[in-house]
């Protein structure tokens, strides 16, 4: 079924900002990579230094850091952890030990050889490398690729995959503050914080930046995608810098944070992924993760230092979908680890050949996903104007050098920054729930799933996902009636500037429920609602429906049901 | 600090408690004063006395704001909750991010459709319910926001009698701001990072307090009064998380703290509502013989209001509603609590 999802984009490409790639700050960083990564480590151990300031908290730093090393290892061996790795913090280890007989003086500038040998190691780990070369050719292999998919898929007729009559664009729809983002980009430093669904998140991303002209950005990546051997190959080309979540020492900790911080502070464009890690449970991200959001403070705020008036512009990014592939293991990662404070183990179930597989589908298939470019903000989270300025809520203009401000100076104060970044925080999540763009999809899963949940109040969430599914059904007309009133309240919600909604939640309400019921989840193999024989709502899934109405949750609609 | 130390500060609001907070201030540095009314200024000008405070030599009284904000870098705003608002709209655009704003009101700031009523509303949330210190953060530019509260009876602080108080906010630089401002050798000041917490706790007091001045009223002595205070400790905990609050802000200086001492004071406003109710008087009556509004009395029905929202059951403040505006007789409503069937002690640390 071909279903126009959204107006016709205008489909015009936007001509690059910067002309060639040796001009991109992201080219400029891997060029002279070396020293960059040895500032990196010099600052990082500078600052390490500043938080364990007496030696024995230093080797104590250390040893635990071996050890939280050496356990990793025999716990979760991932594919990209380097082959040398138990050799060298065994050497740590030993060398750590050998310590205790050493002078004073001597253990004290071995130590400084140590601290040294494990930062540097965490910065090469840590460190992309951006490839013009490998660059242009993944870029044109994902243009190309997608291309003859798309039009294979769609125009059934011989030799059409050969043509050009639909690209990427008409799938992928780019929405939002476009022009703004334009411009920043070009005035100072931007940092794009987009919501986190899917893996594949990254490579749209890629993807996006690039079709809007802008020069490639500085990823953090979440280590376990380079599991993946696809993943691997664009994101190393793309310039991504890798995060490796298992680490939690301090000094890797400092590495990276000075990673981001020294690439802002040169200029590099980048993006976080601020919840840390896809969406478990498909709500919108509430609670961010702040260690590498504060880093585009402390850039900031190093540069009001110097004297430096470039600023760093904060882009918040949603990526909406009909259908997240692992929708039906995510979820239940969620609910398993619900009220427990455990680590998520990184289970990919999705090998390269699923990925295939499933771009196929998502090409042959009518699901199109959008993508809202958000407001620029300033890094104390208020809005920009289209000069880089930033405005109060009266709109007018603020100087946030202000921010950093005691006594007519600029200082550093980390509790006060530390703060900052829980406001910033705040602020992007605030933002991704304006900027959210509901779908049909969104609305037929949040309005089957409250409704359901409605009719058992004596249940808590877990007693109600029990219910076999085959008990669940909703009459088509009181479905609707309700969908009806929920989708007014939400054009309400948008006037007043609280949400956003695709076009194709407009106009006549059978069809847009319709609409909304065949492309929710689409491909799973389970269906989370769709339409009996009688044309009454049923659900053949109901975690993965609670999953896909998640979505909506925030916004106070379930009052209304 | 040498820069700061030049630079007086600033106190908005010429009340009770600000100008004692001014001649607290003035020990250490030089205060510029705000009074709405010009008239006031003028004569605190001529007579060096306000409230019957008489007035430290360097505190200089000023009408005008935009004065104020640019010769200060930290300013203690001391209005009323119901003027709290509408004062920040003026002062707020002449502030920039680098002020430092420590606020010393105990109330709560409310958002109501046009022509609504607390009673009316649909729900009542911290959606609409705000505290000062977010009023000052959406009123102006200023993110670094503390507030001042425990035991501070203005009569007591005046005759220098020994005390101590609270500065909360989430920023340790204007903790140390607040201390070296306000601290002396009679009065001790602490610090607390839960802003919020310590806010809503001296909001929350003030029903006690209404319930103490009954309790009072009706002639019962400090065995009832011990009963109160523990219980009202308890539902200020309960009633203060769900606003946002963190459990210890409610024991501490700014929780108990106040809350005894403005449970055992009869000069208190909120007392005197409550002990002249116990007397048999009618809230109308007593209303209109006092020049200012308890805070208490509106605090008791925002309360209420946001207990059904969080689904709370908060005893000691829907019972004093139904005294206060559903009729019922003091010796009643403590009728219906000694025989309401709750009996854990403390069940929320």
């Amino acid at each position: 079924m071909e279903i126009l999802e959204e107006k016709k984009n205008k489909n015009i490409g936007y001509e690059p900002i910067l002309d060639g790639i040796p001009d991109w700050p992201v080219y400029q960083l891997s060029k002279n990579r070396k020293e960059f990564l040895e500032e990196v480590t010099q600052k990082s151990i500078e600052q390490i230094r500043l938080l364990r300031p007496t030696r024995k908290q230093l080797i104590e730093e250390l040893e635990t850091t071996v050890h939280r090393e050496q356990n990793r290892m025999k716990r979760n061996r991932w594919r990209v952890d380097p082959k040398d790795e138990s050799r060298f913090w065994m050497k740590v280890k030993n060398e750590l030990i050998e310590l205790n007989n050493k002078s004073a003086e001597e253990s004290e500038k071995k130590e400084e050889q140590i601290l040294h040998s494990i930062v540097s190691r965490y910065a090469n780990e840590i460190a992309g490398n951006f490839k013009p070369s490998s660059y242009k050719f993944a870029r044109e292999a994902t243009k190309f690729w997608f291309g003859r998919l798309l039009n294979g898929a769609r125009v059934k007729k011989f030799g059409a995959i050969f043509r050009n009559q639909y690209t990427l664009r008409d799938k992928i729809h780019i929405v939002g503050k476009v022009k703004m983002l334009r411009k920043l980009a070009s005035q100072g430093t931007v940092v794009m914080v987009p919501t986190h669904f899917s893996n594949l998140d990254s490579i749209l991303i890629g993807w996006i930046i690039h079709s809007l002209g802008l020069p490639a950005f500085l990823y953090g990546a979440g280590l376990n995608l380079f599991n993946i051997s696809i993943f691997a190959y664009f994101m190393n080309s793309l310039g991504a810098y890798k995060v490796d979540r298992r680490k939690k020492n301090l000094p890797y900790l400092e590495t990276l944070k000075m990673y981001s911080n020294l690439a802002l502070q040169k200029g590099a464009h980048s993006i976080f992924f601020p919840g840390g890690t896809r969406s478990r449970s498909g709500l919108i991200e509430k609670q961010l993760k702040l260690g590498l959001l504060s880093t585009t403070i402390e850039a900031q705020r190093n540069l009001y230092l110097d004297n430096e008036p470039r600023k760093i512009f904060v882009v918040p990014v949603t990526l909406n979908y009909h259908f997240v592939l692992e929708a039906p293991d995510l979820i239940e990662d969620y609910l398993q680890v619900k009220g427990q404070d455990r680590y998520f183990p990184e289970q990919d179930n999705y090998g390269s050949f699923q990925l295939l597989k499933f771009m196929f589908k998502f090409f042959t298939k009518g699901s199109s996903i959008s993508v809202s470019i958000g407001p620029g903000l300033d890094v104390m989270g208020n809005y920009v104007n289209d000069d880089g300025n930033s405005l109060d809520a009266n709109q007018n203009i603020i100087n946030p050098r202000e921010y950093f401000m005691t006594d007519g100076k600029v200082t550093i104060d980390k509790q006060r920054e530390n703060e900052y970044t829980r406001m910033l925080a705040s602020r992007i999540v605030g933002e991704y729930h304006r900027i959210n763009r509901i779908f049909a999809s969104h609305l037929v899963a949040f309005v089957a799933f409250e409704m359901w949940l409605k009719k058992y109040p004596k249940l808590d969430l877990f007693g109600f996902l029990r219910l076999p599914e085959e008990d669940l059904v909703i009459p088509y007309e009181e479905f609707k009636a309700t969908f009806k009133k929920i989708r007014k309240e939400i054009y309400k919600m948008k006037d007043e500037g609280k949400v956003h909604h695709a076009t194709h939640l407009k106009g006549d309400l059978d069809l847009v429920i319709q609409r909304g019921i065949d492309n929710v989840g689409v491909f799973h193999l389970k269906r989370p609602v769709l339409k009996n024989k009688k044309g009454d709502i049923v659900t053949q899934d109901l975690n993965v429906l609670y999953y896909y109405h998640n979505r909506l949750v925030g916004y106070d609609l379930e009052k209304l049901i | 600090m040498k820069s700061s130390s030049d630079k007086p500060v600033g106190v908005v609001g010429a009340g009770n408690f600000g100008t004692v907070i001014a001649n607290i201030l003035a020990e250490n540095r030089k205060v510029l004063l705000y009074a709405r009314d010009e008239d006031a200024v003028d004569r605190m000008i001529r007579k060096q006395e306000n409230r019957g405070h008489k007035m430290h030599a360097n505190v200089e009284p000023t009408g005008d704001m935009a004065h104020l904000a640019r010769e200060c870098d930290v300013i203690f705003p001391i209005v009323p909750s119901q003027h709290f608002r509408s004062m920040m709209k003026k002062l707020g655009p002449y502030l920039h991010p680098y002020h430092i704003l420590i606020h010393g009101t105990k109330g709560f700031d409310i958002k109501l459709p046009k022509g609504g009523s607390i009673e009316t509303a649909r729900t009542l949330s911290r959606r609409e319910v705000k505290t000062m210190s977010e009023v000052i953060c959406e009123e102006s530019v200023v993110v670094r926001v503390g507030c001042l509260a425990g035991p501070n009876l203005s009569k007591e602080l005046s005759q220098r009698q020994p005390g101590a108080t609270v500065v909360a906010s989430h920023f340790n630089e204007v903790i140390q701001v607040g201390k070296r401002l306000l601290r002396n050798d009679r009065f001790q000041v602490y610090g607390n990072n839960d802003l919020v917490g310590v806010e809503i706790a001296g909001v929350l007091k003030n029903i006690i307090a209404i319930a103490s001045g009954a309790l009072s009223g009706l002639g019962y002595g400090e065995n009832a009064k011990g009963l109160l205070i523990s219980r009202g400790a308890v539902e200020m905990v309960y009633m203060g998380r769900a606003l946002g609050g963190d459990t210890k802000a409610f024991l501490g200086v700014a929780g108990i703290g106040d809350l005894v001492t403005t449970c055992n004071s009869p000069m208190s406003r909120n007392f005197t509502v409550g002990y002249r109710l116990a007397q048999g008087e009618k809230l109308k009556d007593i209303l209109e013989s006092m020049e200012e509004v308890a805070e208490g009395i509106n605090t008791v029905r925002i309360v209420k209001k946001c207990a059904e929202y969080y689904k709370l059951r908060p005893l000691i403040t829907d019972t004093l509603y139904k005294v206060l505006f559903e009729g019922m007789t003091v010796q009643d409503a403590l009728d219906y609590l000694m025989r309401y069937p709750l009996n854990v002690d403390i069940d929320f640390i």
